[in-house]
């Protein structure tokens, strides 16, 4: 060996620990919060003003968006069960999260989420039923993300995150004054892409807010797995700001995201929202979370559902009767009704229309792969046809 | 002998080599209390603890990488990924660290690393979980890759993957996890990185791998009904290849059809195509034909069966063979 080794450590290395450990792990930071679980509305003079404008009506559009979405999770979970979807994730107990930050973005802003956003669907006037072309296996895509500037779902986790950056990049090319969001899951933030995405992001002040619903699960594995420290915290390693938000509390939710998008679109550039929320139901119709958490804890969860805590508040301060409630449960059910009734309607797909757009322009390979293709299933019919004359004779 | 399925034959491989030797651990998503998505870790981690059998951040290049770490420290990592089309964010990882450490440093490290991964289609699923993408890991000199087909092979392959002091890619056949059959718990009978003839034959040869052996069979079974015997060769090792068995067989029925379900542009089937026509050319009767999947995103769980090779387009291919 070259170097010359230093003499093992005389020093106390508990000397300077304490003074060094910023957030303790257990120590929650404060939590944004509008309205508390019962119902009741708390003051917060930071966020507060934010949702000051979200009166009886607003606060009824929303709890209409919630159960609506609610109510088509529950039928696409059941057409699942029939047989009638391959797989469903369900977005259940995350209501607020989504249907918070959905409402609060304009129409020119941009959404990438993951697979799981159907309530940010819902908010950007996508037509329901086409987010289960996906889950039907009719289509890789749906709809057309032009039209709801809302993009498609991606699978692969995390990839959007930096899309979401790039087009935001493109944003402030253009001097537009869109923002974009990014939603992603606790699971998810561990992966590269999420953390170059916000370093890229914060190089470029790029008008950008990530979305992170933490629902405290990445299938079977819980948040602790993915960070020592609250999500939102991490933002400040990046440079820019990150706030916790009771992902359950539709009106802080709301609020918070309005925050965000106001700063991004004035060029203070991206923030970091982690929802704090529940998945209540399984990660996908194909897991089974009794392999890997408590009753106890989803029971504590259900306490905080976020319908019931706004149906609390629309009840005890007669912003809503029951007569509401009434008539939003058969606007559901139609939905569902109507929901089930895509779902049978969707034509299957045709195998020769997946060479249609591989490339955009002409390719040798693709042109002699369908020509054989169509040759080979003529055969069939030939064969088909001959037999059926064969019969007839 | 036991009888068991090809996932639970894995499991049992890897309890083997978890109880044989200390320096092995398993890491990847999911694998630990849900014992996998597939359940093929399933036990494990009760069983070995949870320090041997890892429930990691969810990020593929930070499983690879640290796996990469790991081995140059003296452990012996496998990892799992969880499905195909997520291999991707490991994929510089697996590339260009794992596959080139030995050759970089002349032979002074090596990264005995075991990267496991269900691929394949037929099982009705949305994008990116029915891929088939071993042709791109093969074009990387440095790893060898294996995919068995039956229980027996996922017995001893695993535990011979764990073994082997090179990084070893194990594409699972998904769709055949629950495919059941006798394992031999004495012996392995061959090495992993041997082809197998499985159904000898003498007008012409199959090759097959992975989730399409039984396809294979079931073709030269049907062939058999026409008067037309077909070797069938389950190929078991992607990389290397055993050449000598497959030629060995072209030589003696003169007519190859190669299978799987990647597309056949730039996929195995090429590769073994041309070393084919280079060994055996004096003794072909006719081109080698390929039937795999097209140049094309796999296509939505609906029309996946227009995709997949089946035995109607194996014999198909057959017929073409033949009529040279
Ligand atoms: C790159 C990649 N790796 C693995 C997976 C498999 N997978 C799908 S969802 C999931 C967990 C995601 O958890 P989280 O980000 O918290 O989102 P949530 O499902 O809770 O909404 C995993 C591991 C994937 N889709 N993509
Ligand atoms: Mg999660």
């Amino acid at each position: 060996m070259g170097a010359e080794h230093l003499p093992a450590s005389e020093f106390d290395i508990e000397e300077l620990e304490q003074s060094l450990v910023t957030s303790d792990p257990a120590d929650a930071p404060p939590l944004v919060q509008l309205m508390a679980p019962d119902g009741s509305l708390r003051e917060d003079t930071k966020y507060g003003h934010y949702a000051a404008h979200l009166d009886g009506e607003a606060l009824r559009a929303m709890y209409r968006d919630m159960a609506l979405v609610r109510r088509f999770d529950q039928e696409a979970t059941a057409l699942q069960r029939q047989g009638q979807l391959l797989l469903w994730p369900p977005l259940l107990g995350q209501e607020a999260a989504q249907i918070g930050s959905g409402t609060a973005l304009q129409a020119q802003d941009y959404v990438f989420p993951t697979y799981r956003e159907h309530g940010v669907a819902l908010t950007r006037g996508l037509e329901l039923s086409k987010v289960l072309r996906l889950f039907r296996g009719v289509s890789n895509g749906g709809w057309d993300p032009r039209e709801s500037n809302f993009h498609l779902y991606t699978l692969v986790l995390a990839a959007q995150s930096l899309h979401a950056v790039g087009y935001a990049m493109g944003v402030q090319r253009d001097g537009d004054d869109a923002v974009t969001v990014a939603y992603f899951g606790d699971g998810a933030s561990s992966e590269g892409d999420v953390h170059e995405s916000m370093v890229f992001a914060a190089s470029n002040q790029s008008p950008v807010v990530f979305f992170c619903q933490n629902n405290h699960w990445a299938i079977s594995v819980p948040t602790e797995v993915q960070s020592r420290i609250p999500l939102s915290n991490r933002a400040s390693g990046y440079g820019f700001p990150g706030v916790r938000v009771d992902g359950n509390d539709v009106v802080a939710v709301h609020a918070v995201t309005r925050w965000a998008l106001e700063r991004a679109r004035s060029g203070k550039g991206p923030v970091l929202i982690e929802a704090f929320t529940y998945r209540m139901s399984a990660h996908t119709t194909a897991d089974d979370p009794t392999k890997y958490r408590e009753l106890a804890e989803e029971e504590k969860w259900r306490e905080r559902d976020p319908l019931l805590r706004l149906e609390r508040y629309l009840r005890s301060t007669n912003t809503a009767g029951q007569d509401f409630f009434d008539q939003i449960a058969a606007e559901a059910d139609k939905l569902a009704a109507s929901t089930r009734a895509d779902v049978l309607a969707m034509e299957a797909p045709d195998f020769e229309d997946h060479f249609a757009n591989v490339y955009a322009e002409p390719h040798p390979l693709i042109r002699e792969e369908l020509e054989w293709h169509r040759q080979y299933q003529a055969g069939f019919a030939e064969e088909t046809a001959g037999q059926a004359e064969g019969e007839a004779r | 002998m036991a009888t068991m399925t090809i996932a639970k034959a894995i499991t049992s491989g890897l309890r083997a080599v978890l109880a044989d030797d200390p320096k092995t651990l398993i890491m990847g998503e999911d694998i630990g209390k849900l014992g996998g998505v597939y359940r093929v870790t399933e036990g494990l981690q009760a069983e070995f603890g949870a320090d041997r059998v890892v429930d990691t951040p969810l990020a593929e290049s930070g499983i690879l990488g640290t796996a990469i770490g790991l081995s140059f420290r003296g452990y012996r990592p496998i990892c799992e990924i969880q499905f195909d089309g997520f291999v991707f964010p490991a994929f510089n990882q697996i590339t260009t660290q794992l596959a080139k450490i030995r050759s970089r440093s002349s032979g002074m490290l090596s990264a005995p690393v075991v990267i496991r991964i269900p691929y394949g289609g037929g099982i009705g699923s949305i994008e990116h979980h029915s891929e088939s993408p071993e042709a791109l890991f093969a074009h990387t000199a440095g790893l060898r890759i294996i995919t068995p087909s039956n229980p027996h092979d996922a017995y001893w392959m695993t535990q011979q993957a764990v073994a082997c002091q090179d990084p070893v890619i194990i594409f699972e056949p998904k769709r055949r996890y629950w495919l059941k059959g006798e394992v031999d718990t004495e012996s392995a009978g061959r090495d992993a990185f041997s082809a197998q003839v499985v159904r000898e034959g003498t007008d012409v040869t199959i090759v097959a791998y992975g989730p399409l052996v039984p396809v294979a069979l079931a073709a030269a079974e049907a062939a058999q009904e026409d008067g037309n015997s077909v070797e069938v060769i389950d190929l078991r090792s992607i990389s290397p290849i055993d050449f000598d068995t497959v030629t060995a067989s072209v030589e003696k029925t003169g007519r190859l059809i190669v299978t799987h379900e990647a597309p056949t542009f730039g996929g195995i089937g090429g590769e073994i195509a041309a070393r084919v026509a280079e060994r055996a050319f004096l003794s072909m009767e006719a081109p080698v034909l390929r039937v795999g999947g097209f140049h094309m995103p796999y296509p939505l769980a609906k029309v996946e069966e227009q995709y997949l090779p089946d035995i109607d387009r194996l014999l198909e291919a057959l017929d073409r063979s033949l009529a040279y």
